[in-house]
C-alpha cells in the first residue's frame, strides 16, 4: 500500500515536470533537434528548393572548402574579429568599468550615457556609423582632416572596414561595462586596504588584486564574446550594403562582403548560399561549420562544475 | 556604491605616517587631482558615446543640399524631414508590424518561459543539468545554424513565408535565453517561501502564480525588456522570412532599404535612423533599473 502510494506520487511528480517543462520540449524538438538532424542531411544533398533533394555525398563539403570563393575570406575575417574585436572590447569594457567606479560626481548620468550606445538598434547604429566615417564629408573625418591628420576610407577601404566595424562595436561596449562594474564592485575592499598598507601601487593593485578577483567575469566576457563573433550578421551585412550603395530591399543582388569581401562573416555564408545562390547543400554545410564553432566555445563556458555561468551547480 | 573603489586616501591612513599634516594635504592634492583626472577621463568618454547621436540627429535637420557638406550644424532647422519620413509609403506599417512581433512576441515569450525556468531552477528531477546545457546551447546558437530546414518547414509546408508568423510563433515554446536568464533569478528565491506554500496546500502551480511571481517581477520585467529588444532590433529573421511581402516588414528591416531608396538623402536616412532609435532609449529611461539588473543577472554565476 506504502510503495503503492508512493510510486504514484513519483509518478505525479514526473508528471508535473513534464507539464512544466512543455513548452520547451516542444520547442527543442520541433526548432532545435529536427532543423539540427535536417541540417546534417542536406549537407548531403543536393537541393534548390524545388523538386526532390539528390544525394551528392561529400561535395558540398568539398565545394565549401575549395571552391566556394568567400569560405576562406570569411572565416579569416572571423579570426580577425576574435583576436582584435574581442579583445579590443574586453579591455576597453573593462576600462569604462573602472572608470565608472571611480567617478564620483554625477555617477548614474555617466552610466546612462555609457550604456545608451548597446540599446541602439544595430540597423540604426550600423547606418549612423556609415554617415558618420562616410569618407567624404562625414564628419569623422572632417575633424580627422581639420587637425590635418590622415582621412581613411573607413567602410568603402577593404583595409579599414574591419576597423570601422571595431569602433562601432567599442560605442556599444555598455553590456561589458555593467557586467565589469558589477564584478569590481564585489571585490573585497579590505583586500584593497591590505593592499594599500604595504605600499602597493595603482597599477600593482590592479594587477595583483583587481584582475585576480574579476578574471572568471573577464573570462566570461572573453568566451561569449567569441561567440558573439560567430553570430556576428546584421552589422558587417547592413554595413557592407550601405557603403557599396546599392539599394538593398527584396532579392537584390550585391557584393557579399563590400569592400572587396573584407566585412564576410559565417553567417552572411549562409544567406548567400542559401538564399542568394539556392544551393542549400552547401548552406548547410556552412551551417555545420558555424555550429562546431559555436559549441566548441560553449562548452568551455560550461566545462567546469559550478562553471563560469552555474551550469550545473 | 561608487565610493568602493575609491583610493582609500583617509585621514587615519595618512595621520598615522609621520609628517601629520604636511602629508594630509599632500593626499588631499593628490585626491582632488585624481578627481579632475578621473573625470575629465569621464567626460572624454561621454563625448565617445553621445557625439554619434548628436551628429545623426543634427544631420536629421539639414537641408538636402547642406546634408551632403561637411557642416555639422544646420542652417535652416528642417522639422519637415521627420514628417516626410512618416509620410513614406509603408513607414508606419513597418511601425505596426515591428509593435506586433516585438509586443506579442514578448508576451508568448514571458508565459512560455516562466514555467519551464521554475522547473529548472526548483524541482529536482533526473536530467535537469542535462536539460540546462541544453537551453545553454539553444541559446548560444547562431539563428542561420538551423534556418534553412526552418525556412522549408515555414516557407514550403505552411506556407507561411511573406510574414511575420514564423518568428513570432516559436516564442510561445520558451526562449532560451529568457529561460536561463528566469532560471538565473528564480533560483535566488529561497526555497522556504516555496515550502511555506505548499505546507498551506498549494499546487505548485499556485505556488508559482501566487508565491513566485510576485517575488519574480524584477527577472520578468527584465526578460519581457529584452526580448521586446530582441525583436525590435532583429534583421536576419525579417530578411529570411518577410523581406518578399513588404507589408511585412520591420523598422529594423525596412530602414536598410529606406536608406537604398534615398541614398543620397542623408538627412532624411537620419531622420529614420532617429525614429528607429527613439522607443528603445524611451522604453530604457523608463525601465533602466530592470534593464541593468538583467545585465548582470547574465554575467554572475547561479
Amino acid at each position: 500500500m506504502a510503495t503503492h502510494t508512493l510510486r504514484a506520487k513519483r509518478r505525479r511528480s514526473a508528471l508535473r515536470t513534464v507539464a512544466f517543462l512543455s513548452p520547451w520540449l516542444i520547442g527543442f524538438g520541433v526548432f532545435f533537434a529536427y532543423p539540427l538532424v535536417s541540417t546534417v542531411y542536406f549537407s548531403f544533398m543536393k537541393y534548390d528548393g524545388f523538386g526532390t533533394p539528390v544525394f551528392r555525398g561529400p561535395g558540398n563539403w568539398a565545394y565549401v572548402f575549395q571552391d566556394y570563393p568567400l569560405f576562406w575570406p570569411a572565416l579569416r575575417n572571423t579570426l580577425w574579429l576574435v583576436l582584435v574585436m574581442v579583445t579590443c572590447r574586453v579591455v576597453f569594457g573593462l576600462g569604462v568599468g573602472l572608470l565608472i567606479t571611480k567617478i564620483k560626481t554625477g555617477t548614474g548620468v555617466f552610466r546612462t550615457l555609457f550604456y545608451l550606445p548597446y540599446l541602439a538598434p544595430p540597423v540604426a547604429a550600423t547606418l549612423a556609423f556609415v554617415f558618420l566615417l562616410n569618407p567624404g564629408t562625414g564628419p569623422v573625418n572632417s575633424l580627422l582632416d581639420g587637425f590635418g591628420l590622415p582621412t581613411p576610407g573607413w567602410f568603402t577601404d577593404p583595409a579599414w572596414s574591419k576597423p570601422a566595424l571595431t569602433a562601432l562595436a567599442l560605442w556599444g561596449v555598455g553590456d561589458l561595462m555593467v557586467i565589469f562594474m558589477a564584478a569590481l564592485l564585489d571585490v573585497p575592499r579590505e583586500q584593497y586596504e591590505a593592499a594599500e598598507l604595504d605600499g602597493a601601487s595603482a597599477w600593482q593593485r590592479f594587477r595583483y588584486v583587481t584582475l585576480p578577483n574579476i578574471s572568471p567575469i573577464v573570462m566570461f566576457a572573453v568566451v561569449t564574446g567569441v561567440i558573439q563573433t560567430m553570430q556576428y550578421y546584421t552589422q558587417p551585412l547592413v554595413a557592407g550594403k550601405v557603403a557599396s550603395g546599392i539599394i538593398g530591399g527584396s532579392g537584390q543582388q550585391f557584393e557579399p562582403g563590400y569592400p572587396d569581401k573584407s566585412t564576410l562573416t559565417l553567417p552572411q555564408l549562409v544567406y548567400n548560399l542559401g538564399f542568394q545562390r539556392f544551393d542549400y547543400g552547401a548552406a548547410c554545410v556552412v551551417a555545420l561549420v558555424l555550429f562546431a564553432l559555436s559549441m566548441a566555445f560553449t562548452a568551455l563556458l560550461m566545462r567546469r562544475r559550478g562553471g563560469l555561468i552555474g551550469a550545473a551547480d | 556604491m561608487s565610493q568602493v573603489l575609491d583610493h582609500p586616501v583617509h585621514a587615519d591612513v595618512s595621520a598615522a605616517r609621520p609628517g601629520g599634516s604636511g602629508s594630509e594635504r599632500a593626499a588631499r592634492r593628490r585626491a582632488v587631482l585624481e578627481w579632475i583626472a578621473v573625470h575629465s577621463l569621464g567626460v572624454a568618454a561621454a563625448l565617445f558615446f553621445t557625439l554619434p547621436f548628436v551628429f545623426v540627429v543634427l544631420t536629421s535637420l539639414m537641408s538636402d543640399q547642406q546634408a551632403l557638406t561637411r557642416d555639422l550644424v544646420p542652417d535652416t532647422w528642417e522639422w519637415g524631414n521627420y514628417r516626410q519620413v512618416l509620410d513614406t509609403p509603408g513607414f508606419l506599417t513597418w511601425w505596426r508590424n515591428t509593435l506586433l512581433y516585438a509586443g506579442l512576441g514578448t508576451v508568448l515569450t514571458v508565459v512560455s518561459s516562466v514555467p519551464v525556468a521554475y522547473a529548472l531552477a526548483k524541482f529536482r528531477f533526473r536530467g535537469r543539468n542535462l536539460a540546462l546545457m541544453l537551453v545553454i546551447s539553444m541559446m548560444m546558437l547562431p539563428p542561420q545554424v538551423v534556418v534553412i530546414p526552418m525556412y522549408l518547414f515555414w516557407a514550403k509546408q505552411l506556407d507561411l513565408s511573406g510574414s511575420l508568423w514564423p518568428l513570432i510563433v516559436p516564442m510561445a515554446f520558451g526562449d532560451a535565453f529568457s529561460i536561463f536568464l528566469l532560471r538565473q533569478f528564480l533560483t535566488t528565491i529561497p526555497n522556504e517561501y516555496l515550502d511555506a506554500a505548499r505546507v498551506d496546500g498549494c499546487g505548485e502551480l499556485r505556488t508559482l502564480l501566487r508565491v513566485v511571481l510576485p517575488m519574480a517581477k524584477p527577472g520578468i520585467a527584465a526578460v519581457a525588456l529584452f526580448q521586446f529588444f530582441y525583436a525590435w532590433n532583429d534583421y536576419f529573421g525579417p530578411q529570411i522570412y518577410a523581406s518578399e511581402n513588404p507589408a511585412a516588414w520591420t523598422l529594423s528591416y525596412g530602414l536598410e532599404s529606406f536608406k537604398g531608396a534615398h541614398h543620397t538623402d542623408w538627412n532624411l536616412t537620419m531622420a529614420a535612423t532617429v525614429l528607429v532609435m527613439a522607443p528603445v532609449i524611451l522604453v530604457f529611461f523608463f525601465a533602466q533599473k530592470a534593464f541593468v539588473e538583467g545585465v548582470t543577472l547574465t554575467g554572475v554565476k547561479g
